[in-house]
């Protein structure tokens, strides 16, 4: 066959991919950063919904908001709050990773990096759980 | 030796129109690479399609997911895999062929306009002096032109107008040693959101590039640059 006669086949384009974003089979430390940081970002935008929700029962009143109040002291919304620590404690040392990085500051060692952000936050949210239980 | 399964991923438009997984039973010997194997499964299925030329890991166009990993087939052992089972797949983020085979052309599409001298001073040469932004000569233009990295980068997966950051270390490259090139045309072009603005840091890429251009490392050092230059444009 000439190759003028080749028809070459449409390719099978691919899809975005947003599940690229989340994929667990990272390669490295890095994309494991950017994924939690990714998660935990999105958890604190939900989370500022939820905390405006909270206020806001205080414009119903003084005891619209202490009955909330009463809730937040079952074990299960405490486990949700210590998580919620974690989530704080690691999206911003991250966030300062990320930032240092844009500046090329610490390029070699962002792995290192990512791992001092890891032990903070399991060191910061164990100190957390014993304040709180 | 050992019996290694290969899962190799198979599609072929008219002849093998819904993507699958073929299953081949392969006896590997300890020096062979998956470039190997796929070889000698060749040998017996002829439509297998993949790309080669070179075999030892400087053409860059063997490269291909093992085991969900971007790599070149051509310099990734086998029997150091240690698994029993091998998956083979094509490279993602990119237009798919056939079988392992995807469309380079969106990849040299983005990396062409950098236009990368690759004309170079040597770095062995008495009077090659790296230029001061270099500091010390490391190998840079060590780029295969594989795209590994594009598949690897989770914002190409989901932005297709992103520069990625093959070219992305290409123009960085460029700025840090013009060769005749123009700079501050090669800052302006990267400094937008299809540029090194869109990367999120990951490093995936970095992590899978077989020839050490820290893709990565290179983006960072254009925001740097840019931010630098903007802040000086301030003061
Ligand atoms: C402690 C202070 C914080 C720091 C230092 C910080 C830092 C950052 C940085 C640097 C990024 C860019 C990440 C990237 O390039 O991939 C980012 C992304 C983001 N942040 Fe924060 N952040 C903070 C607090 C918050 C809060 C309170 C929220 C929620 C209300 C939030 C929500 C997000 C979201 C949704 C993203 C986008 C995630 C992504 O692109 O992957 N951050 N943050
Ligand atoms: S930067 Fe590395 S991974 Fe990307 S195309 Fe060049 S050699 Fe391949
Ligand atoms: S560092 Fe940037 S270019 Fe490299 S994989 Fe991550 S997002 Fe993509
Ligand atoms: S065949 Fe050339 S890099 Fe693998």
């Amino acid at each position: 066959m000439l190759a003028e006669e080749y028809k070459r086949p449409e390719p099978l384009w691919p899809k975005k991919r947003l599940g690229e974003w989340f994929s667990i089979a990272k390669k490295g430390a890095g994309g494991w950063a950017f994924l939690l940081h990714r998660l935990t970002g999105i958890l604190l935008v939900l989370y500022l919904f939820l905390h405006f929700y909270v206020l806001s029962t205080l414009s119903r009143g003084a005891n619209a908001y202490d009955n909330l109040t009463v809730l937040m002291e079952s074990p299960f919304l405490l486990l949700l709050e210590l998580g919620l620590v974690a989530v704080i404690v690691y999206h911003g040392l991250n966030g300062i990773r990320l930032m240092l990085l844009t500046l090329n500051v610490g390029v070699k060692q962002q792995k290192e990096m990512f791992w001092v952000v890891m032990a903070i936050t399991i060191l910061t949210t164990i100190i957390a759980a014993l304040f709180m239980f | 030796m050992a019996e290694i399964t290969f899962k190799i991923f198979r599609y072929k438009p008219g002849v093998i129109d819904s993507p699958r997984y073929d299953t081949f039973k392969v006896d590997v010997e300890d020096y062979m690479t998956v470039l190997d194997v796929l070889e000698k499964l060749r040998l017996d299925d002829p439509t297998l399609t993949y790309r080669h030329s070179c075999h030892h890991g400087s053409c860059g166009t063997c490269g291909m997911l093992v085991n969900g990993k971007e790599v070149l087939a051509c310099v990734t052992n086998v029997m150091e895999l240690g698994t029993p089972v091998v998956t083979v797949e094509p490279l993602k983020n990119a237009p798919l062929i056939s079988d392992l085979v995807v469309d380079m052309v969106p990849f040299f599409e983005k990396y062409g306009p950098v236009e990368m001298p690759l004309i170079r001073e040597s770095e062995y040469l008495p009077e090659g002096k790296p230029s001061e932004e270099v500091g010390t000569y490391t190998r840079l233009e060590s780029c295969l032109e594989c795209g590994l990295c594009l598949s690897a980068c989770p914002m190409v997966a989901t932005d297709p107008d992103y520069m990625g950051p093959a070219a992305l270390a290409a123009a960085a490259r460029v700025v840090q040693e013009p060769r005749g090139q123009d700079a501050p045309a090669i800052l302006k072009m990267v400094d937008n959101e299809q540029g090194c603005w869109r990367c999120h840091s990951a490093m995936e890429c970095s992590e899978v590039c077989p020839n050490d251009v820290d893709p990565g490392g290179m983006i960072m050092y254009l925001r740097q640059k840019l931010i630098s230059r903007k802040l000086k444009g301030h003061y």
